[in-house]
């Protein structure tokens, strides 16, 4: 039996701990919003955190999230992370939306640690996340609305 | 207001001959809807599904107590924003409060969701949605007010006339009387349906034309948006299917002990695309499936190369091909002169590579099928299913979902990966819901890509520099060939998907040859965001460009002089020259390259400035002039320019699949390099105003940066790139 904390509630799950997080969270817990794209760490798309951390649920093992708390989209509640949404509605950042919980996901962490980020920052921390739609141009100006939300300024 | 009677408004003016050429899906308009319908607004729309007391006059929306609004959308949202434009339409003659609109998806029922432009089939592509559905949704939009008001003039026994509609509220101003559309719904459903609507005049638009925001966004943003992956049945399964290593190979043998041993597989199943590993979650069919031994038989699959390929399409490129257009004497005039321009171009397949892999839903039981998918192609897949499970078209019931992009890849004629799933489902328990969930691997490498191309050109020049004489000869598969649109589509041996871009090339040329191979192979492929001009545009841009520097001019006033018949295209290369201020100095390494295309009938100009540094191409900036007619949401419109410029550049700089031996070398993003946030650039959006009916806006972007971008390269280092994925010589 696996003891794992998802966006602040205990689950017990009986499965195999190799099983990546992705696939726990999706089809046993019954939280969709992290996706599945690539499965090998290059898109992004399952971006969830353990403990604060951004990591690519498709690739961590159950037995690495024991114990940690592990937030999905669905419990992004911070100021950081609603900050991010709201600049994601204000300039329409999505179009197919597939990417945009990992896109948001990284976002939010990115500006967790620096409210400032600059054009480098930005690409450092987001250039794991691929949209197929492209719609980089926006995630960037959401970053950046964000940030300056976040700092109390008028964006 | 002033009003103008819909009943006037032709869609002919999209509607050019027997075929209506706006690609992506080009397909024969049948004859009886070709044919001007009356102006009724009743016209055998039928009624959205509608609860008591609700108001649905027409297919396309219904009105609740509350007053809320829901538009039925008849097209798939795959990010494109559809469900915002369509919604726009209604709402706009509706005079709705755009805040209480939401949007559902239609289901397949092609009697009333029919593709206006596409005859009696229903789906979505070729940048068809808002221009095919301009002016049915407003009418249904306008019908359904019309009902309102006159509910309103009886409830309140005053003339309609006195009555006005602002945001979702009906008001007679005299007698200071209110009412919700809510309020108003179940005595506007007893009123009879119109004969006739007014349509506003564009001048009193208050949505259309505005930057309102999108209907999606909001559960795209929380994670709530569901796509065929997220959704969850009672007693589901999951399968994945493991597919054959080369094209044509088949099942000789299955070891499956292994893969049933593990746990939560219960079944393995074999299909003729390969063999299925039925599990109770996606971990165990993957755990099931890697366990899985199958032999194959190969001795008829596809063994060549894409080198091999190229080298058989260079020498089918040398001989005469049917001929697409022929104006003048093009090879007469050219074995005249020995001053003739030569160029080969190519491009290699391509896969869509949506972030949502294929995946599809299907439930067998005693009354039919139905599927959960994002559905880009009802009828094709309605069709295909029925015919796969002797069912009637009508037993498959289709729920349309949120695709998580498509780029053409879930419209296939073939109905691959949709049969793939009927396949399985049909081997299982009636009524156990089936999840088909293709792994990233799968969606790389089981087919259907954009063709490889290869263009040979040869051109000579009259004394002022402009070209007198063109030879294009195309090799590359038909799209269209074996589907069942072939009969329709492929007209005296040319698929229109295969010439589009280049069999209308703009420029004024008195000797223009144009002729084509399509040579089969049993690489499938499919049309690939912007179809034809994805290759056309590459080539015409690029080869006319070659001409402007072989006469010493100026590529953009060459374009101008060439272009001088076609207003729309010069009005976008003109705007995009203006903002990228072109011929204002650059740096050292530095260059500029424009392009202008028309696709879907939309026109698209592009200026991309680059900098080549230690052998790489940095794109700094693009800058993209656009006119779609009128502009539905601005804000969508800049958001596809954007993503499908973004889209282009991924073909134009790392996207590349490539066949060894038969094997799809490419399997996953590692290998199938997709562009990233660091390599997007800065790119600036410049609609052109314009009072002609809309036009599509999903693809006419996305093949205009490789050109572009090919000659800035060309300005910036000399080289001239012919291939794509465009590669610097070391
Ligand atoms: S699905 Fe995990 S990084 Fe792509
Ligand atoms: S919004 Fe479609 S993949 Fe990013």
């Amino acid at each position: 039996m696996l003891n794992l904390t998802i966006n602040g509630k205990p689950h017990q799950l009986e499965l195999d701990p190799q099983m990546p997080l992705l696939w726990a969270i999706r089809d046993h817990i019954g939280l969709t919003g992290t996706k599945y794209s690539c499965g090998v760490a290059q898109c992004g798309s399952c971006t969830v955190y353990l403990d604060g951390d951004p990591v690519r649920s498709c690739v961590t093992p159950l037995s690495v999230a024991v114990g940690k708390e592990i937030t999905t989209i669905e419990g992004l509640n911070s100021a950081v992370g609603r900050a991010v949404q709201e600049a994601w509605k204000e300039l329409e950042v999505v179009q197919c939306g597939f990417c945009q919980s990992g896109q948001i996901m990284s976002a939010t962490a990115l500006l967790s640690r620096n409210t400032k980020p600059t054009d480098a920052d930005i690409d450092a921390a987001m250039q794991g996340n691929l949209c197929r739609c492209a719609t980089y141009a926006r995630i960037r100006a959401g970053i950046k609305l964000a940030g300056t939300k976040l700092a109390g300024g008028k964006a | 207001m002033k009003t103008n009677d819909i009943v006037n408004l032709s869609r002919r003016r999209f509607v050019a001959g027997g075929i209506l050429s706006v690609a992506g899906l080009t397909l024969g308009i049948l004859p009886d809807v070709q044919a001007e319908q009356p102006g009724s607004a009743a016209e055998a729309m039928g009624t959205a599904p509608a609860e008591a007391g609700e108001f649905s006059p027409n297919a396309f929306l219904r009105i609740d107590k509350s007053g809320a609004v829901t538009v039925i959308s008849k097209h798939l949202e795959m990010g494109q924003g559809t469900y915002t434009g369509l919604a726009t339409l209604v709402a706009e003659e509706l005079d709705a409060d755009w805040d209480r609109v939401r949007v559902e998806g239609a289901p397949a029922d092609a009697s009333r969701y029919n593709n206006l432009f596409w005859g009696a089939m229903q789906g979505t592509g070729g940048s068809t949605a808002i221009a095919n559905s301009f002016d049915q949704l407003r009418r249904a939009g306008a019908a359904a007010r019309q009902m309102l008001v006159a509910a309103a003039a009886e409830r309140w026994q005053v003339p309609i006339a006195e009555i006005r509609v602002v945001s979702g509220v009906v008001e007679h101003a005299a007698s200071g009387r209110k009412a919700g559309f809510g309020e108003l719904a179940e005595a506007a459903a007893s009123q009879p349906v119109p004969e006739t609507v007014l349509l506003k005049d564009p001048a009193a638009f208050e949505l259309i034309g505005k930057r309102i925001p999108r209907k999606d966004s909001s559960e795209k943003i929380d994670g709530s948006a569901q796509f065929t992956q997220d959704v969850r049945l009672p007693g589901m399964k999951t399968a994945l299917v493991l597919h054959p290593p080369r094209f044509g190979a088949k099942v000789c043998g299955v070891a499956d002990s292994a893969a049933l041993q593990i746990s939560g597989v219960s079944r393995i199943v074999q299909i003729p695309s390969g063999v299925a590993v039925v599990a109770d979650d996606f971990w165990s069919a993957k755990l099931g499936r890697d366990a899985l031994r199958v032999s194959w038989d190969e001795s008829e699959a596809f063994n060549e190369s894409s080198e091999q390929l190229l080298q058989a399409y260079r020498e089918l490129a040398k001989t005469a091909g049917t001929v697409a257009r022929d104006d003048g004497k093009a090879v007469q005039v050219l074995a005249e002169t020995d001053d003739v321009l030569e160029a080969e171009y190519s491009v290699p397949f391509l896969s869509h590579s949506a972030m949502e892999p294929m995946d599809c839903i299907v439930r067998i039981d005693d009354n039919g099928c139905e599927i959960w998918n994002g559905e880009q192609m009802q009828t094709g897949d309605q069709m295909a299913v029925a015919a796969l499970l002797g069912l009637q078209p009508e037993q498959v019931k289709i729920n349309m979902l949120y695709a998580g992009g498509s780029f053409g890849r879930r419209a296939n004629p073939a109905a691959d990966y949709v049969l793939e799933a009927v396949h399985i489902a049909k081997q299982l328990e009636q009524g156990i819901p089936l999840k088909m969930i293709w792994t990233r691997e799968d969606d790389t490498r089981a087919g259907y890509y954009r063709p490889m191309y290869l263009h040979r050109l040869r051109a000579t020049l009259d004394p002022a520099g402009n070209p007198l004489a063109w030879d294009q000869c195309i090799v590359g598969q038909s799209i269209l060939a074996g589907t069942p649109f072939e009969s329709a589509m492929v007209k005296d041996g040319i698929d229109h998907t295969s010439v589009e871009g280049a069999v209308n090339l703009p420029y004024a040329i008195d000797h223009f040859h144009l002729d084509l191979h399509s040579p089969k192979l049993p690489v499938p492929v499919l049309w690939w965001r912007s179809v034809g001009s994805t290759h056309t545009a590459f080539v015409g841009e690029s080869f006319i460009d070659e001409l402007a520097h072989k006469a010493g001019q100026d590529p953009v006033a060459y374009r101008r002089r060439l272009l001088a018949k076609h207003p729309r295209h010069l009005g976008v290369l003109n705007l995009a020259a203006e903002k990228a201020d072109w011929g204002a100095p650059l740096g050292r390494g530095q260059g500029r390259g424009v392009a202008v295309h028309e696709s879907f009938n939309s026109y698209v100009a592009q200026v991309a400035e680059v900098t080549v540094r230690r052998g790489v191409i940095h794109v700094d900036r693009v800058v993209i002039a656009i006119d779609c007619g009128i502009a539905v949401n601005p804000d969508v419109i800049e958001a596809q320019m954007q993503g499908g410029m973004g889209f282009g550049l991924s073909a134009a700089l790392y996207s590349e699949l490539v066949l060894d031996r038969g094997r799809v070398m490419q399997s996953n993003f590692h290998d199938y390099q997709i562009l990233r946030i660091d390599q997007m650039p800065e790119v600036e959006v410049y609609i052109v105003p314009s009072a002609e009916p809309p036009t599509g806006v999903g693809e006419p972007a996305t093949p205009v940066i490789a050109p572009a971008l090919a000659n800035a390269v060309f300005a910036a280092t000399g080289q001239r790139l012919r291939r794509l994925p465009l590669r610097l010589a070391s």
